[in-house]
């Protein structure tokens, strides 16, 4: 038995093969470029394509880098020196980019006030710091203006005074004769102080106790310094007017909602560029005689309502969305209109709009270059007046490109930072 | 909101319950409101008033019918700088309707290709889309414009470089002229032409595109008839008859016919002087606005299309896979349809934001609506509330226009449930 089979069994293996190792056509980059490149003869012809683009691209752009000039005094004297690109310009002209033409003596105040700003945002970004910071985030806005356009102190003090005054006066009203009394008197005792009383207080005060900064003319005041201002006060000041655009959109009121509806399409249906063209021509027209605020300030204005718009659809975006059964559990639970939204409306329907509000600040953001058509020097602004300079006359690349990848940046960060939040927000188990 | 009220108390009606019982507050609230909104519009009004009073200025639209007394640079119907106001401003009017039409259709075609190529799992070619669309999406379009302008005008060839027998540069195909002051591309030119039709003096229409526009829409028309009749019998007796070629002869004969029998031809641009002749001259700063409006809208538009694709449920697709259907039928017949949905109304919101951007065209020199209603007109009139006022109700009625479209398509294509 045991010979037969020793001689029918011509061959057992003693020991176990090695593995071999897989095709070369089935491993490593090789197989990785014909899944992802050569897949088909559509898509082999596609990579070609690419790759040609992408080789030209780089051969044509990379000498204009390898061979920039970073420092010159003119366009001259980059091309004597090199055949690429003259970044000498940005370099010279840096502190224009950044502050437009603000006295360079001064140049300490925006930057307090941009690190000021990150404290005063801390608070608003990331929730587990102190609440007793949101004090100093709504001071901020006059400490700011007092930083960068200077004058007296007292001016900005007395405004920020205004809201401790509201504060108590609505409280002391409120225990006499009933909430709605405290509003309506805080509500006067806000414009009688702010009309009225602010105005003479700080001058009387400003020649008794003269303390400030040096004034500085708002026209002055440029580069990202400006693109900053416009883009923060927007979405800042365009936050609760969306809210309340949203509210009344949604609301049932007939005409508080035709009121909304009408504002809200009318500055949605007009470019931007109209609504600064108003902000520059029109809007001293509709203030009362004599009024005449500063070129910044109108364009602020303007500004903050067409964010504001824009904010209102993003909010009601987030309004239509949350599940009718928080809205009928609110009213379950007795709440009125005002705790209903306080409380359980607008915290679910705000973490539902970030992304959207992010976005909105994007969009404001990339808009803020249209000021520079109506002759505001914002970083786009401040190219004009360097090409138009004897020394750089000819130079344009470069100034765009910086410009360009500035707001790249900044926008392709913000974009990411939503993507993030959106994540990091999304706790339901849909 | 249910009222709450005791059947028991014939308390009778205070003054207080305008405000504390809910069924009259909602009244009194949107009565106040109503004062409230008169009153802030009654005070801008009246604001308004006092102070063109006290500029001496008058309100009134009649500096529209005086002579605007500026040349358009690029005149789509005839425009003298005697002719009015007015009639500059309906040739800004066309030229924002023209780059807003040309840079939707580009958009939209460089959009869907980017959408659906940044999908493909080519790693080249999907990575060089969202380089596109990054890029576009994050840099403000004003600078894209000037980019593109700047392009045009220091790195093309001026058209005398195109002079002599060894010009420095030559027309692309011989017919067409890349120059830093436009393009020059040939131009239909009929030798049997049928004029123009003039409505009542203040339009001219050319009757040949008239004639080639309805050709072409009665060949398409025959060939949905032809789709139609062919999924009637379809149904009828479950056989297709091909209709692919009758259909393409009735979409094609029909114009072909017509152009031969205006005899079209194509009229050069040649070099004349110091610059071209003949054919359409596009201008730089048409050719920049067209560029940069429709590449930086066509990567919103990737981003959307490629949202809308990838939100149809895997499900469908394998479902269509389950009843045998080829890949192409499922993208045509599952995957398309209901992308759809998703993708056009974001889509028509991006439309009418190229729209409203096109108004920078006031930054490169294209005259526009708001370079000439908004730019020239207003400052050489000095008439800023009426300017902008018509401007303004010019982009208004446009948006609205595009927006009521959009609801009735919304309407349609919503999931009918039952």
């Amino acid at each position: 038995m045991s010979d037969t089979q020793s001689n029918t069994i011509r061959f057992v293996a003693q020991t176990q093969i090695p593995p071999a190792p897989p095709p070369a056509s089935e491993t490593g980059p090789v197989k990785w470029m014909r899944e992802n490149l050569f897949s088909s003869i559509p898509n082999a012809i596609l990579s070609v394509i690419s790759v040609a683009i992408i080789v030209y691209a780089v051969v044509s752009i990379a000498p204009w880098f390898i061979h920039s000039v970073w420092v010159a005094d003119s366009l001259a004297q980059c091309r004597e020196i090199d055949t690429g690109a003259c970044f000498a310009v940005i370099n010279e002209r840096f502190n224009q980019f950044i502050f437009g033409f603000y006295p360079s003596d001064a140049y300490w105040r925006p930057i307090l006030a941009f690190l000021l700003l990150i404290v005063a945002a801390a608070p608003v970004l990331a929730s587990h710091l102190p609440r007793r910071l949101l004090a100093f985030t709504a001071a901020y806005p006059m400490l700011c203006y007092f930083l960068i356009f200077g004058g007296s102190i007292w001016g900005p003090l007395l405004v920020m005074a205004s809201f401790p005054l509201a504060f108590y006066v609505f409280r002391f009203v409120n225990d006499h004769g009933g909430p709605l009394g405290g509003l309506l008197a805080a509500a006067v005792a806000l414009i009688v102080w702010l009309m009225f009383i602010v105005d003479p207080l700080s001058g009387l005060i400003a020649d008794l106790i003269p303390i400030g900064l040096p004034r500085v003319e708002t026209r002055l005041v440029g580069g990202f310094l400006l693109t900053l201002i416009i883009g923060i006060v927007g979405i800042a000041g365009s936050f609760p007017i969306g809210i309340l655009l949203a509210l009344g959109r949604q609301s049932g009121l007939f005409i508080v909602k035709t009121i909304c509806v009408g504002f809200i399409e009318f500055i949605r249906g007009v470019p931007l560029i109209t609504l600064l063209f108003v902000a520059s021509t029109l809007l001293n027209y509709f203030l009362p005689p004599g009024t005449n605020f500063d070129l910044l300030v109108r364009v602020l204005i303007l500004v903050v309502l067409f964010a504001s718009a824009y904010m209102a659809e993003v909010i009601r975006g987030g309004l239509a969305a949350l599940p009718k059964g928080q809205y009928e559990a609110a009213d379950a639970l007795g709440l009125d209109y005002w705790m209903a939204t306080r409380l359980i409306i607008m915290p679910q329907a705000l973490k539902i709009s970030i992304p959207g509000i992010v976005n909105t600040f994007i969009g404001l953001f990339k808009d803020t270059t249209l000021v520079s058509v109506i002759a505001m020097f914002d970083p786009l602004g401040v190219i004009a007046p360097i090409r138009a300079d004897q020394n750089w006359n000819g130079i344009v690349w470069e100034l765009y490109g910086f410009v360009a990848l500035f707001f790249f940046i900044c926008c392709f960060g913000m974009s990411r930072y939503s993507q993030y939040l959106e994540r990091k927000l999304k706790t339901d188990h849909r | 909101m249910a009222a709450t009220t005791d059947p028991h108390s014939s308390e009778s009606f205070r003054l207080g319950m305008l405000l504390y019982d809910t069924r009259y507050r909602s009244v009194t609230i949107q009565i106040i409101a109503l004062v409230l909104f008169m009153l802030a519009l009654g005070w801008l009004v009246s604001n308004t008033i006092s102070n063109l009073e006290a500029l001496g200025k008058t309100f009134g639209f009649g500096f529209l019918w005086t002579p605007a007394g500026y040349d358009i640079n690029q005149q789509l119907i005839e425009y003298q700088n005697t002719d009015s106001n007015a009639r500059a401003a309906m040739l800004g009017i066309l030229n924002t309707l023209l780059i807003a039409v040309m840079g939707c259709v580009t958009a939209t075609l460089l959009g869907v290709v980017a959408g659906v190529l940044r999908l493909s799992n080519n790693w080249v070619v999907a990575r060089l889309m969202t380089i596109y669309v990054e890029g576009f999406r994050n840099v403000p379009v004003l600078i894209w414009i000037l980019i593109f302008a700047a392009a045009i005008n220091e790195s093309l060839p001026a058209p005398n470089a195109f002079r002599g027998d060894d010009a420095e540069s030559s027309m692309v195909l011989g017919s067409m002229a890349f120059t830093n002051r436009g393009f020059y591309v040939p131009e239909p030119l009929f030798s049997r032409s049928l004029g123009t039709l003039d409505i009542g003096g203040y339009f001219g229409i050319s009757l040949d595109l008239v004639l080639f526009v309805a050709a072409l829409a009665a060949g398409i028309w025959g060939a949905k008839r032809l789709g139609a009749q062919a999924t009637r019998k379809q149904a009828a007796t479950g056989e297709r008859p091909h209709t692919f070629w009758p259909s393409v002869g009735l979409i094609v004969i029909p114009p072909v016919v017509v152009l031969v029998a205006l005899g079209f031809h194509l009229g050069y641009p040649e070099l004349r002087g110091f610059n071209f002749r003949g054919g359409i001259h596009m201008r730089d700063s048409l050719i920049a606005l067209w560029l940069a409006l429709s590449l930086y809208t066509g990567a919103f538009i990737a981003e959307i299309v490629r949202a809308g694709i990838l939100a149809v449920s895997r499900g469908q697709t394998e479902a269509a896979s389950a009843l045998g259907m080829r890949p192409s039928w499922t993208m045509r017949l599952i995957i398309l349809p209901q992308a759809m949905r998703i993708i056009i109304p974001p889509l028509i919101s991006n439309y009418l934001n190229l729209t409203k951007n096109s108004s920078l065209a006031i930054a490169v020199g294209y005259m526009d609506a708001t370079g000439t209603l908004g730019g020239i007109t207003l400052n050489q009139t000095g008439r800023e509330m009426e300017c902008l006022l018509l401007l303004m109700a010019f982009y208004l009625i446009v948006s609205l226009t595009i927006s009521v479209f959009m609801n009735i398509y919304n309407e349609r294509m919503k999931l009918k449930e039952r």
